[in-house]
């Protein structure tokens, strides 16, 4: 599954790789090719950093640190997609977990709509939880294995829709379904019953459920196979169309990010080395590294 | 996930074996009440250490056969020729109260007093053995049970929170479990009764060794649980629940006990015969059941004389083999479960 076959599967929205940003797929808001600090941001990160602790030694003192994300700035303005790409253990998971509080910043702020989450107490975030949203990169493990479809879904709405009756939540969760392009009867199934491109599908209703505005997608399609991963994207960009939602969309594979993303931000080391609209990145690399991951990306 | 572990049992001939052995033994064990003939308590003097009776049909009826003392001081006994009586099934007798409330007196099959029949011989102060092995099975067989219950929700907290938090919380909770595991059991057992002994009432000895076994068996199980509450801990389905705001109690409650309840279950099965064991063991040593009441272990103790060598009573030894075929059972279909549960080892055996 190259980024070659992939590109030729998504050109059918994309006649053009030089393209000028009128032929754009549906769901690209690419109305400005600028940088996005002229809207106010939705989230904004500012010199983030995530040291993990390093124990060596008979007494397992703390040796060093491995600086996971070193220092990171970015912002993402409201109903974009801003793609993070970089090298495996570059530390795009550690940015995309720290923004959902799976993860503690050593240091820096992340704001949400100009308030800041990245130092609030559990209990204080708990708001946010149903604002933001994550869909995992695994589409065989992000799933409870023991639990049905309607109870999938329903976890999230119990949370956050607490007045739901069960018909009213299984109302719900079958209309999730038909929205990510499942059927309603598939509520009474279980993950094993499904295929890795469905799976992710549930992924992506799951985190739908709660009505978020901003979605963290980790590498959402980077476990399947190439023509699914096509449905895949093109699935999540008419949502965002349908729904006006955020993306930071995170790859490892900067076609897709390229493809998807209005603005990209590339990472290497912990640190953003360059961050560009797609067409910049894509056209006139400013950073060696870029250039490094852009060579992987058949040209056409 | 129940229905599913039933369907692949059937499918193994050695776990329908097994389970088919235990449900009986825990069938009678619910029934002894009304399956014993005698209260294990009911002495005859003059019929200690008899034999098996023969039963013999009459007239297309069961009969006992009735027999003499030759030999007090050997226990001897001998056929008396010709006389018999028979065995009345489903007949009163006498009061008892089945699980402690319903009084009845009906039983499956008695014989007419003075006559005793002792399908499996009697004790020394002529208790039917029969009899005290259904009754010594009430406190055998539940007490595995029970402990498990108890050792398996212990184990499934304290590692299930120590794995979900990690850090402090889990360095406190597995130095206490590595306390545990480091002691001998055997020690802490008998230091255990010694310490608590003074607390309860000899006719309570069944609560403090179903206590003395949980609070030992716990730290085996939760060391376990810990490690596999690490693992999941990473797996996305419990990020994306914390993502959504799940709180920590229903996270361990809905995604990961389902998800450790096969773990539980072949764990529970294959420990069992260790709370058997040890119930017999503390038993046989004195320090568990005490007369009146029986168990497998206490009648083994009470099996330790020379007498019951030198002039073979081997059915005063029943109880080691009740005790044997039940642990021998449980291992077995804890293997089987295993098997079905982690097709893994399975591979590797085959
Ligand atoms: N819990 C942890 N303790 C120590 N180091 C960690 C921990 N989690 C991640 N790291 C390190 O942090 C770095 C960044 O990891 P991260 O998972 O964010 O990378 P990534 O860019 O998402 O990689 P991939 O493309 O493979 O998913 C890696 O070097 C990793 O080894
Ligand atoms: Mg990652």
């Amino acid at each position: 599954m190259s980024a070659y076959q992939l590109l030729v599967l998504i050109m059918h929205n994309k006649p053009d790789a030089n393209m000028n940003s009128s032929v754009m797929a549906p769901g690209k808001s690419r109305n400005f090719n600028s940088s996005p600090e002229r809207t106010k941001p939705l989230l904004e990160v500012k010199n983030l950093k995530v040291y993990y602790p390093v124990h060596g030694g008979l007494l397992r003192r703390i040796r060093g640190y491995v600086r996971a994300v070193d220092d990171v700035s970015f912002n993402v303005p409201p109903g974009s997609t801003v793609g993070l790409v970089g090298e495996s253990g570059s530390g795009k998971t550690t940015i995309g977990r720290c923004l959902v509080r799976l993860i503690r910043p050593t240091a820096g702020s992340i704001r949400y709509l100009g308030n800041e989450t990245g130092s609030l107490s559990k209990k204080n975030f708990f708001p946010y939880r149903k604002k933001i949203q994550m869909i995992f990169q695994d589409p065989f493990n992000s799933l409870n294995p023991r639990m049905s479809v309607e109870q999938i879904l329903g976890e999230p709405l119990s949370i956050h829709f607490p007045q739901m009756n069960i018909e009213h939540r299984r109302d719900r969760a079958a209309e999730l379904l038909s929205q990510v392009g499942l059927k309603p009867d598939h509520l009474r199934r279980y993950p094993h019953q499904f295929s890795g491109g469905q799976r992710q599908r549930i992924g992506i209703a799951r985190a739908l459920a709660v009505e978020p505005e901003f979605i963290i997608c980790d590498e959402p399609v980077s476990a399947l196979d190439v023509s699914v991963q096509a449905t895949i994207i093109n699935l999540l960009q008419d949502l965002q169309e349908e729904l006006g939602l955020t993306y930071l969309f995170i790859a490892h594979d900067l076609a897709i990010v390229e493809h998807i993303s209005n603005y990209v931000l590339v990472m290497n080391r912990g640190k953003i080395v360059e961050q560009a609209s797609a067409e910049d990145i894509y056209r006139s690399p400013k950073h060696t590294y870029t250039k490094k991951l852009l060579e992987a990306v058949p040209r056409l | 996930m129940i229905r599913h572990l039933f369907k692949e049992i059937a499918r193994r001939p050695l776990g329908v074996v097994c389970l088919t052995i235990l449900g009986i033994l825990y069938l009678c064990t619910i029934f002894s009440q009304f399956l014993a003939p005698y209260l294990p308590t009911d002495q005859d003097l003059n019929n200690a250490y008899h034999p098996p009776t023969r039963i013999l049909m009459v007239e297309w009826r069961p009969h006992v056969q009735v027999y003499e003392q030759v030999d007090p001081s050997a226990a001897r006994y001998e056929p008396v020729e010709g006389a018999t009586v028979p065995v009345s099934f489903f007949s009163s007798g006498a009061q008892y109260r089945l699980w402690g409330i319903i009084p009845a007196d009906i039983r499956l099959f008695q014989v007419e007093e003075p006559h005793r029949i002792y399908l499996l011989g009697s004790d020394g102060t002529g208790r039917d053995v029969f009899s005290r092995l259904l009754y010594g099975a009430q406190v055998s067989l539940s007490i595995g049970f029970i402990g498990i219950c108890i050792t398996m929700t212990l184990g499934f907290i304290v590692g299930g929170v120590a794995g979900y938090f990690g850090g402090r919380v889990d360095f406190a909770a597995m130095r206490l479990v590595e306390f545990i595991i480091a002691v001998p059991s055997l020690y802490l057992l008998i230091a255990l009764r010694g310490a608590l002994a003074e607390y309860f009432e000899p006719e309570q000895m069944y609560l403090v060794i179903v206590i003395i076994l949980s609070l030992i068996g716990w730290a085996g199980a939760a060391r376990i649980i810990r490690g596999m509450a690490l693992s999941l801990r990473q797996r996305p389905f419990v990020l994306a629940a914390e993502v959504m705001g799940q709180s920590s109690f229903r996270i361990l409650f809905k995604h990961f006990l389902p998800n450790l309840a096969s773990y539980l279950l072949v764990a529970a099965t294959l420990s069992i015969p260790a709370y058997i064991l040890a119930e017999a063991a503390l038993s046989f040593l004195g320090l568990g059941i005490q007369e009146p009441g029986t168990s497998w272990g206490l009648m083994l103790q009470q099996a330790q004389e020379l007498k019951v060598f030198t002039l073979n009573l081997w059915w005063l030894l029943l109880p080691g083999a009740a005790i044997f075929i039940t642990v021998i059972t449980f291992n077995v279909l804890g293997d089987v479960l295993r098997d079905i549960v982690d097709p893994r080892q399975q591979m590797v055996k085959r």
